[in-house]
């Protein structure tokens, strides 16, 4: 591993690490786990609402609204 | 490696959102309280009755501020992981910090920077609930533009570098990002629904603060990440026991 980071010739770009077909379930699971908690922060009980209330949207509120979500 | 990269991620991200939320507690709290203030103002002009407090103001600034600002950091960070897993030695020759702090800096520009000259954050008060539906698809309307905006330039930067070299091919894809981007405000609707009387000063810091925030929650992700991955992926000779006798 320090051997090919040391032979890496300055100007040309390291070795990708991972395929694109490796990534796939990472991309698909972790994304949509990520999506869905950026969801609740940002949007639920706003433009849509899962959980009935505006209690989430409440609790993170100014979060929200300092994140740059829109928001009421 | 994908999988040690989304965890760092999200640990990263778990940084970034406690120092985002000192930087919201500080420089945004204040800001938002005063549009609380002016809202329960008119209220009490309206004779309007003031609703219910579901969640208390003083949870909603401190632990309600802190659950939205480190979730949205992990969440950010994480994704941040698995997109560096894929773009690690396919921008250039960049090595693992310089890969971060590219990537951190266009996410900065492409999905709070550019985004913020068509649909900038607003405190409380400031946005009609009836619009609410519309103004959150154009908010991410705007982001996926912009993102894929910036992703364009890129490839029209790496296509002409070859025959234009470095400075023009970078001028291009410049003014390729700018276009794209000011032809998609001119068509997207605009939203100004601030209250008459609003206080201009309130409104301006507000802004400031939330750029603030995310810039603090992108530049701590750019560079913290930089740092762990560089560890995983380039480890230096000392750290590995081999001597470090090569010359450079």
């Amino acid at each position: 591993m320090s051997d090919v980071a040391l032979e890496r010739k300055a100007g040309a770009a390291p070795a990708p690490i991972a395929s694109p077909r490796e990534l796939l379930p990472y991309a698909l699971f972790g994304g949509l786990v990520l999506m869905i908690i950026i969801y609740f922060v940002g949007a639920e009980e706003g433009a849509l609402s899962v959980i009935s209330g505006t209690d989430v949207h409440e609790f993170v509120h100014d979060a929200r609204h300092l994140l740059g979500f829109p928001c009421h | 490696m994908v999988r040690s990269l989304l965890i760092r991620g999200m640990l990263v991200g778990l940084g970034a959102g406690l120092l985002a939320f000192a930087f919201a507690y500080v420089f945004g709290e204040p800001q938002v309280q005063h549009a609380i203030d002016f809202e329960d103002h008119l209220a009490a002009l309206h004779h309007d009755a003031m609703g219910p407090e579901v969640v208390s103001r003083g949870v909603q600034r401190t632990f309600g501020l802190l659950t939205g600002t480190v979730a949205t950091g992990v969440a950010l960070g994480g994704l941040f992981g698995l997109v560096y897993a894929y773009a690690y030695g396919r921008v250039g020759a960049l090595g693992a910090r310089g890969t971060s702090a590219l990537l951190a800096a266009g996410a900065f520009v492409s999905i709070t920077l550019l985004p913020f000259t068509k649909y900038p954050a607003n405190p409380p008060t400031v946005g009609n609930p009836d619009t609410i539906d519309k103004r959150t698809v154009l908010f991410f309307a705007m982001i996926a533009v912009t993102i894929l905006a910036l992703v364009a330039a890129g490839r029209v930067r790496r296509s002409l570098l070859p025959s234009l070299g470095g400075w023009n091919a970078a001028s291009a894809a410049g003014s390729v990002l700018i276009a794209v981007v000011a032809v998609a405000e001119l068509i997207l609707p605009g939203v100004h629904e601030t209250p008459a009387g609003f206080p201009a000063d309130v409104l301006y810091r507000f802004r400031i603060a939330s750029l603030g925030i995310n810039a603090t929650l992108w530049l701590t992700l750019g560079l913290g990440f930089g740092a762990v991955a560089q560890r995983l992926l380039e480890p230096a000779p000392h750290r590995t026991g081999a001597p470090a006798a090569s010359p450079a």
